[in-house]
């Protein structure tokens, strides 16, 4: 029998139509605005139900409270209630947790328990942030220099080796001995404790040039990338932004996304500020006025406020920030934002000190934030690097304190909060640029998505249309394998978790109106045989048996262009590539095996005197 | 169903003078004006903004001109309510902090009653847009040897010669289109027009092996007229499915939305140039090479083996 597809043939088709059914329905669901709230440890019962009743006294009544391995998920109506919500708990909770806004897909249980999820969307389609930061390389290198030279120091005063100077300029760390007769003894020091410098002896005989050798620096820069992500990873998880993606790209270059994200300048700040924290007694021996004249005393420091009055420091610093284990921020007992401080052993017994010798003297904040912009000039890349120092608070000390403290003086919550952030997400191991950015806002993103919607149903509906018209059942069978190759390209993008994005929806179009051309191909083969007095039984065998061919070499340039694209191509241009190449295979089993079977039924295993084509 | 006989192949000096003026047309527009590179590929920001009423552009123009962004220049997007703000890369400006500057300033001096949304902001550096432009050239290169390679394995390599002109003219053609009509070059064009070298080679294809077939079934008749019984007897399913994808183009340029505008436009003008030079440029390209049938002798026997259904 020629048209006739044996039991497991038609099976095995209809499987695959039932899979990709069952998988792309998740995305027939919408979406939950909801409210995340996760902690580094997992978070209590206790707290669970403590904040279930926050919400509840609130008077915002929400959709549903889900506790799940140590995270909170509650679900709500609208965005309103959710901002709501978000606001009263991150108060609440203050650093002990993050909470995150999120969109909580409403799939039912029992698809997600097969793992059927919807497609990931990409940040043109749900609003977001796209951030590409590029690692300073030279600065890292540079930077491990600097702390080579401090260690040289050190380590020549350890061993007692007489040096005139070790100072770092553009391509050496230089080391000038008092003798040369001390060569073998730093020599011998080098090649215990420090076997990533290359060493190159100058002509001058009491001097020693120092260079990292290729290996460390590329370990230095392999490093700062690494530390680099760990700390955005950190400073991202504090912003609250669920599901973020970082990821290395390239050599020195680190993708951020932040899927969700409106306030961007806040994004920026966090992710490329480094702020810390001085504690400083203040000199109340000295006039101010004179200071602000010019005749700053030699153990001080002018400072400023926020208000712009002078204020006089002493040098000597009494804790920095890098000895600042914890920070969170809240309320002081007046209501006024307050970071609450926790110091390591060596900061707290220093405080603990200073402390207890200056009772009913001031000491004043000093809070430091370190900017780098990097502006071209001349074609060159100059980084300013900026300090920003100002005097937050001025305190009298009432009494001796040591480990934990806290510090008032910030304008805003949004304030401290940040402050709390950044001294707990410790610092960029080397500096970083944004590159690229690519914000979408929200209305965007459902605009882009509805537009998307609308061009694919007006244009599915349209290809339909001229191929019933066309080839009368033939087409319609083609239809219907059209409408079953969208599922499976949607099925597999939600079974793949690809991101699908505006050009991503184009491909989808754009495979609608290409993926029928296998069966306009067997179709005019069809025809022709019929043409040529073929029975209608055999001119079906014989069209399809004889376009395939044409459908496979056509098919293959198709799918080598859309690899290359996907290859080569950056963010949604990708998101392009993958529908294409989806479409593209799966096209060529829904309109070769799926309307033969659908024909098989119609016209097989009978005699046949006309085929409506 | 009646059968066409049109004489495609005796009348290609027609077709050939034609593309002939418009490849002049448009390379010499490419060289002249260039193309109307998006920053995507120069670097720069580029921000939208939309307002709850017509923007007043005017207004919006002097404003960011009174705050120091001289360079910027700014229009209509989409609508009369969407603004679409660009601004050059400048030395001595820190690129990426400049979108919040220039949304702060419109929103401190606006006129109008509600603040202006943010709806998307686009920079890109110096360098990225090197790179970016870097891997579209490189995607373009590396697709078109894989197709080199695949159609000369398939085919011949006078044919593969053939399918590649025919292909260049439809991506030469349709930049010269956008560089005519200064329509903008981004990313997502340069994605169409690599998605339009498989679509046109597609096209191509179709015809190529209709040519060989014929060679197979009718020794007897001249390469010419073997072409014209391959392009006439492919002709209504290389019009049927063109007329299927321009109709999704059509439906994407209408109702896509402008961030998608430009990629459709490449596609649409790429889908119709594209089955143009399938049918008018790229057989004749093979004839003039000098194919006959005895260069598919050895391809014949490869192809018949694979020229069975799964």
């Amino acid at each position: 029998m020629q048209n006739h597809y044996p039991f497991w043939k038609n099976l095995l088709i209809l499987g695959i139509f039932l899979i990709s059914l069952i998988y792309s329905l998740p995305n027939l669901f919408g979406e939950d605005p909801s409210v995340q709230v996760s902690s580094t440890s997992s978070l209590t019962q206790e707290q669970a139900s403590k904040i279930e009743s926050t919400i509840k006294t609130s008077g915002v009544t929400s959709k549903a409270f889900e506790f799940k391995d140590g995270r909170i998920l509650v679900r709500f109506k609208n965005t309103d209630d959710q901002l709501k919500i978000a606001d009263l708990l991150r108060d609440q909770m203050g650093g002990d947790a993050t909470v995150a806004l999120n969109l909580a897909p409403t799939t039912p249980a029992w698809l997600q328990n097969i793992g059927a999820d919807a497609m990931y969307l990409g940040l043109d389609l749900r609003g977001g942030v796209h951030f590409l930061l590029e690692v300073d390389m030279d600065a890292a290198v540079s930077q491990a220099e600097e702390r080579y030279t401090e260690d040289l120091r050190l380590a020549m005063r350890d061993k007692k080796i007489r040096y005139l100077s070790v100072s770092k300029d553009t391509d050496f760390i230089k080391l000038k001995l008092k003798s040369a007769e001390d060569k073998a003894a730093v020599f011998d020091m080098l090649s215990k404790d420090f076997k990533g410098l290359q060493v190159t002896e100058p002509p001058e005989q009491d001097q020693l040039w120092l260079k990292m050798s290729e290996a460390d620096a590329r370990e230095v820069k392999k490093f700062a990338v690494a530390q680099n992500m760990t700390t955005l990873r950190n400073r991202v998880n504090e912003l609250g932004v669920a599901e973020p993606v970082i990821q290395q790209q390239g050599d020195n270059r680190i993708v951020v996304q932040l899927p969700g994200v409106q306030d961007t300048t806040r994004a920026k700040e966090i992710l490329g500020t480094t702020a810390t924290l001085e504690y400083r007694l203040v000199d109340v021996e000295h006039d101010v006025q004179k200071a602000v004249e010019g005749h700053v005393p030699v153990g001080s420091k002018l400072y400023f406020d926020k208000n712009k009055s002078p204020v006089l420091l002493d040098k000597r610093v009494i804790v920095t920030g890098d000895q600042i284990v914890d920070a969170s921020s809240g309320m002081d007992q007046d209501g006024r934002p307050a970071v609450f401080i926790s110091l390591n052993g060596v900061g707290a017994a220093k405080m603990g000190k200073l402390t207890q010798a200056n009772i009913g003297k001031p000491m004043a904040v000093v809070f430091i934030e370190n900017k780098v912009e990097t502006n071209v000039e001349n074609g060159q890349k100059v980084r300013h690097k900026e300090k920003l120092e100002k005097v937050i608070s001025v305190a009298t000390i009432q009494g001796a304190f040591s480990k934990r403290f806290q510090t008032t003086g910030l304008d805003s919550p949004q304030e401290a909060r940040n402050l709390s952030l950044l001294l707990r997400a410790g610092a960029l191991a080397a500096p970083i640029d944004i590159v690229e950015e690519r914000t979408v806002g929200p209305s965007l993103g459902q605009d882009n998505i509805n537009k998307g919607v609308l061009s694919f149903v007006v244009g599915f509906v349209l290809v339909v249309l001229l191929m019933a018209g066309y080839y009368k059942v033939f087409g319609m069978i083609a239809d219907v394998a059209l409408a079953f190759n969208v599922v499976i390209v949607v099925a597999i993008l939600s079974m793949l978790q690809a991101t699908l994005t505006l050009p991503g929806i184009a491909g989808i179009i754009l495979t609608v109106g290409m993926s029928v051309d296998a069966n306009v191909l067997i179709f005019e083969r069809i025809r022709e045989e019929l043409r040529n007095g073929v029975s209608p039984q055999s001119a079906i065998y014989m069209g399809y048996d004889r376009a395939w061919g044409t459908i496979l070499d056509s098919h293959v340039t198709n799918l080598v262009v859309a690899v290359v694209l996907f290859a080569f191509g950056t963010g949604s241009v990708k998101g392009f590539a993958v529908t294409l190449i989806i479409g593209i295979l799966s096209s060529m089993f829904t309109a070769i095996a799926g309307t033969r079977m659908v024909i098989n039924w119609v016209y097989g295993n009978r005699r046949v005197e006309k085929l409506s084509i | 169903m009646k059968k066409s006989h049109i004489n495609f192949i005796g009348n290609r000096k027609i077709a050939m003078t034609f593309s002939g003026i418009l490849m002049v047309i448009a390379i010499a527009s490419l060289a002249i004006r260039g193309l109307q590179m998006g920053i995507d590929f120069t670097g720069g920001t580029l921000i939208e903004v939309g307002y709850e009423q017509t923007a007043d552009l005017t207004a919006l123009r002097k404003t960011l001109d009174d705050s120091g962004f001289k360079n910027a220049t700014v229009q209509n997007f989409g609508t009369s309510k969407d603004v679409l703000i660009r601004l050059k890369l400048e030395e001595g400006v820190n690129s990426a902090d400049l979108s919040t500057k220039v949304l702060e300033a419109i929103n401190k001096n606006a006129s109008t009653p509600t603040p202006a949304k943010l709806r998307r902001v686009e920079f890109v550096g110096p360098q990225v847009g090197d790179d970016l432009a870097e891997d579209g050239f490189l995607a373009l290169l590396y697709s078109t040897i894989a197709i080199l390679i695949y159609i000369s394995l398939r085919f011949e390599w006078k044919f593969s010669v053939g399918a590649i002109i025919a292909t260049f003219h439809d991506v030469i053609v349709t930049l010269g289109v956008f560089s005519v009509f200064a329509l903008e070059f981004d990313l997502t064009v340069l994605a169409a027009i690599l998605a339009l070298i498989g679509y046109s080679l597609n096209d191509t294809i179709v015809v190529y092996d209709r040519i060989r077939e014929n060679f197979r079934n009718m020794r007897k008749t001249s390469t010419e007229d073997i072409m014209n019984i391959a392009v006439n007897d492919t002709l209504s399913r290389t019009i049927m499915i063109s007329m299927t994808v321009f109709l999704v183009l059509v439906s994407l340029f209408f109702l896509g939305g402008e961030v998608i505008h430009n990629f459709s436009i490449a596609l649409l003008f790429g889908v119709v140039f594209g089955t143009y030079s399938s049918i008018f440029i790229a057989s004749p390209a093979a004839l003039m090479l000098g194919i006959s049938a005895e260069d598919l002798i050895v391809p014949i026997k490869e192809g018949a083996e694979l020229d069975r259904m799964p």
